[in-house]
């Protein structure tokens, strides 16, 4: 099966030009169709994962050699595959949960008029994504880049009909265009300092090149990845992304596209291990960002919203994983994974929610839906035990590990890396929690035309089967070191280190502030009434509300200047470049309006002229030739 | 050495009739100047023993090249006088400084040259054959393919294409009975007259004049004669 | 006498020509200008040949002559064809080339 790994891109890529060039005609089986290309390329990951088990851990890098892209003098590019445990761990999670959500949108999106349509840019989502996560080269990378990109934008943008729904695609199409400069950037670097775009060649330059050009690309990189992951300062788009429908929601914008950037760090090990200071910034970078997005978490009442500022939060944390070296890649990955289960659980819970409730999305409009939604509220029980980090959930076992790693260091770095992660895990107990309870707990706050319900089959096994992962999957992975000795071939045998405060101080330090943060929601959301409409608050609430005035922030800094810079170009280009160009242009018609005169027309003054010229040449010939 | 004498008869027979290309107003006499011109430079050519050459300048130039001229004139209007004053401005200043200068300039060569005078050797036609078909025979073979080249240019430049489709005797003789007209042609003038000239009426088999036997241009010019004279004269007494 | 003398005539001769085609403005006549002034070429080359005591130069005449009738061939036609066009030879008539 390695050899064929192609096949997950093909696939699900034929399968989605097939259902947009098909038209009407495949309305009645086009769904199917998606939920069957998608399905086959977790068959095939499985297979590839099945026969890498069996290989030893030196030889699980596998190269699939497609087809010689650009070749080229100075650039020669063969486009090819690289299957390892890291790909390979994508592939399953792509594959799998984007199976789950196709599943689920077939009954989702039932009726929606362009569900076929809908299906198609899933799948090239899911195409994209495998290209993201398989390619040998970051120019291959980067074509799935865009392509993840692409999709988003499209499925952001479903709902076009609605103009702040297109604005906001576009708002995501555009922020993370300012991430793919930092790709690209980093391409032209590494083809300039490090000879080549493809993982071998820089991986192999690595080692020798200058600190200074590692930083820039690791900074170059870091830009990208912040794009793609909705990361500190880039992260505004991500809370709009949730205009898309919401199995769009669960598997672009929380557990795949959004994880890209954490791949892309991880992926770049070997750069970042010869840039310490960029290693840094990328923890530093992650860490604002886990603070920023619980913070805004804490503050929403629109319950996707809300989900989505958690999944901020949360990949902030693996960038925190990630920017703390070989130490955290494993963890970082490690919690993606576990993430995805989980959040995609809750997202997809979320949609049945709406689903059940009309499409309200304020959650000081739910209340009481345990009841009523009963397998809802258990497998999004589940996922909020997993995001809190409860033992033995799955999200303990990530996230646990990387507070511990957080806390591993010299200096100044685990004092404030950790008490990042660590304040972080008691600010998500809260906002989960607070998410939790206004919407499946307390009283009821509906409004008089609604009647929740339970979604049907086809959403709430997914849902089921999201909710066990969340469950069991990490400490089946955990049990024995399984997934860290599983990815060691990408990202190296970290050394034990302790940490500067003892292991089980740190346990018991996670779990009261889980407990604490838990404990605070119950009382405030769980017993006490909540109003339907948001009290007023103070202001640091209503700058949580605004996403941290993101929004304004960008504005100022970016979008004003930006607009005067322009305005100023358009007229130096207008005045000086134009009137230069326009001038000569001028000039050269005057004087051929003048040298036009010369040309009379009458053929006996042409003739007149050439024998004045063969004079002239009879002279010079007669005279030179003495 | 050449006959001086000889030299300026051509001389004269040569430059005066080549004037004529400035002053003469009509192309006619230019051209039959111009025949002189060539006459005369035969004649050159024989002095300067080239006597191939210059019975070829006579075939060529006088016989072909000067009618042709001549046939070109008649096309294009034989009688036309040419009005002699210049209509561009400075012109007759610059082409007479020009040419006079370029005559000038040559001649000035012509006379810082000192050539010594080889023995001659004439240029009869087999010695002529002997060059053209020997060294210059490829010259010879693209002289021919130009020559080729330039009568079929002539003939598409000069060939003026039917527009309309070319009607048949038998098209002509239908369309007249549709309009009704007379299906035979006129009669000729001076039929059954005891005349054949061109401005005489025919007579019918009465002895009257049919008068739309004569062409409609003479009876515009009224140069026709009624033809009265000329009708058949029986003695009184047989007529009724 | 010295043959030297023709290329003065030719010289003449060439003046005469070239002075004719500025001047006329019947195409024909000037036309005849340019034969004036090719044979007024040919006549220098005899007059060399004989100078040298070679016949190359008699060969070279020839060959003028042979594209010289080329020439006028061609050369008669356009005026025809102009004619036609036109229904004049005026060299001052076609000014398509005016600025």
């Amino acid at each position: 099966m390695l050899s064929v790994t192609w096949l997950v891109i093909a696939v699900p890529l034929a399968s989605a030009f097939l259902l947009l060039l098909a038209g009407k005609r495949s309305n009645a089986w086009g769904h199917w169709l998606g939920v069957l290309a998608s399905g086959s390329t977790f068959v095939v990951g499985l297979g590839a994962f099945i026969e890498m088990l069996g290989l030893d851990a030196e030889e699980r890098a596998t190269s699939v050699h497609l087809f010689s892209w650009i070749p080229g003098d100075a650039l020669n590019l063969d486009a090819g595959l690289l299957v390892d445990p890291l790909s390979l761990t994508f592939v399953l999670l792509v594959s799998f949960v984007g199976t789950l959500i196709h599943v689920y949108s077939v009954a989702y999106m039932e009726h929606d008029a362009n569900r076929r349509i809908f299906f198609a840019y899933l799948n090239l989502f899911v195409a994209s994504m495998l290209l993201l996560v398989l390619a040998d080269s970051y120019l291959l990378l980067f074509v799935g880049w865009e392509g993840v990109g692409l999709a988003s934008y499209l499925l952001i943008g479903f709902w076009n009909h609605k103009r702040e729904y297109a604005t906001a695609a576009n708002k995501a199409f555009f922020v993370n265009r300012i991430g793919d400069i930092g790709l690209i950037l980093a391409m032209g670097l590494m083809f300039t300092y490090l000879g080549g775009v493809d993982f071998e060649t820089v991986f192999a330059a690595a080692p020798e090149a200058s600190v200074g050009v590692l930083t820039a690309i690791g900074l170059t990189l870091l830009l990208a990845a912040c794009g793609k992951s909705a990361q500190f300062p880039l992260q505004s788009w991500l809370g709009d992304a949730m205009a898309g429908p919401t199995p769009v929601s669960a598997l672009i914008h929380a557990a795949t596209m959004v994880t890209a950037g954490v791949y892309l760090i991880v992926r770049s090990a070997p750069i970042f291990d010869g840039a310490p200071d960029a290693r840094v910034v990328v923890a530093i970078v992650g860490a604002i960002t886990l603070l920023l997005g619980a913070l805004i978490g804490m503050a929403k009442d629109d319950l996707k919203k809300a989900l989505a500022a958690s999944t901020m939060s949360q990949i902030g944390y693996m960038m925190l994983a990630a920017g703390l070296g070989p130490v955290g890649y494993a963890f970082a990955i490690f919690h993606l994974v576990t993430h995805g289960f989980f959040k995609a659980g809750m997202f997809l819970g979320a949609g049945s929610v709406m689903h059940g409730m009309r499409d309200q999305v304020d959650m000081r409009r739910f209340g009481a839906l345990r009841t009523s939604m009963v397998v809802t509220w258990a497998t999004f029980g589940l996922g909020w035990l997993a995001i809190l980090g409860i033992p033995p959930f799955s999200g303990y076992f990530s996230k646990d590990k990387i507070i511990e790693a957080a806390f591993v260091g010299e200096g100044w770095h685990p004092w404030v890396f950790g008490s990042a992660a660590l304040v972080g895990a008691g600010l998500t107990a809260f906002y989960m929690s607070r998410l939790f309870f206004m919407t499946f707990h307390g009283k009821a706050r509906w409004t008089d035309d609604q009647h929740p319900h339970e979604s049907p089959k086809l959403m709430t096994i997914p849902m089921m089967i999201l909710a066990v992962g969340s469950a069991f999957l990490g400490l089946i992975l955990a049990t024995g070191d399984r997934f860290v000795t599983w990815l060691e071939p990408v990202t190296g045998h970290a050394e034990e280190h302790e940490p500067v405060i003892a292991v089980p101080v740190l346990i018991a330090a996670t779990l009261v502030l889980v407990a604490l943060g838990l404990l605070a929601a119950w009382r405030k959301y769980g017993t006490a009434d909540v109003p339907t409409e948001p009290p007023a608050a103070s202001l640091a609430t209503i700058a949580a509300r605004n996403d941290m005035f993101q929004d304004s922030v960008n504005r100022a800094v970016f979008e004003r200047p930006g607009t005067h810079l322009t305005r100023t170009l358009v007229y130096a280009d207008t005045a000086i470049v134009d009137g230069a160009v326009n001038g000569e242009a001028a000039s050269i018609a005057k004087t051929g309006e003048v040298v036009r005169r010369l040309q009379t027309g009458q053929v006996r003054s042409y003739a007149a002229l050439m024998l004045v010229g063969l004079a002239t040449i009879v002279i010079i010939a007669v005279v030179g030739g003495n | 050495m050449v006959n001086e004498f000889a030299f300026w008869v051509i001389a004269v027979i040569t430059v005066i009739p080549a004037l004529s290309l400035l002053f003469a107003r009509k192309a006619v006499h230019v051209a039959m100047s111009i025949v002189l011109v060539m006459v005369g430079l035969a004649a050159a050519y024989i002095v300067l023993a080239a006597p191939f050459l210059g019975v070829v300048q006579i075939v060529v130039y006088t016989g072909a090249v000067m009618m042709l001229f001549l046939f070109v004139l008649m096309l294009v209007g034989v009688d036309r006088r040419e009005d002699l004053r210049e209509t561009l401005a400075g012109q007759r200043w610059i082409a007479v400084l020009a040419a006079a200068g370029v005559g000038i300039l040559l001649i000035s060569v012509i006379a810082n040259v000192s050539l010594t005078l080889a023995e001659p050797q004439t240029g009869e036609p087999d010695a002529i054959a002997g060059l053209l078909f020997g060294p210059y025979v490829l010259v010879i073979e693209a002289l021919g393919a130009l020559l080729i080249t330039a009568a079929v240019g002539a003939l598409v430049l000069t060939h003026v294409p039917r527009l309309t489709p070319k009607h048949t005797q038998r098209e002509i003789a239908e369309s007249r009975v549709r309009v009704g007209a007379n299906p035979v042609n006129r009669p000729m003038p001076g039929v059954y007259a005891r005349h054949n000239a061109l401005d005489i009426p025919a007579l019918d088999p009465e002895g009257n004049p049919i008068d739309e036997s004569i062409s409609r241009v003479l009876e515009v010019r009224h140069q026709t004669i009624d033809g009265v004279e000329y009708r058949a004269s029986l003695p009184e007494g047989e007529r009724e | 006498m010295n043959p030297i003398a023709f290329v003065y005539l030719a010289a003449v001769l060439f003046a005469i020509g070239s002075a004719a085609v500025l001047l006329r403005r019947n195409a024909i006549i000037a036309f005849m200008g340019v034969e004036l002034m090719l044979n007024a070429a040919n006549l220098a080359l005899v007059a060399f040949s004989r100078i040298h005591g070679e016949i190359d130069g008699q060969v070279m005449a020839f060959f003028v002559m042979v594209v010289a009738a080329a020439e006028v061939v061609v050369g008669l036609a356009i005026i025809i064809a102009v004619f036609r066009a036109r229904q004049t030879i005026s060299l001052d008539e076609p000014a398509e080339l005016k600025g």
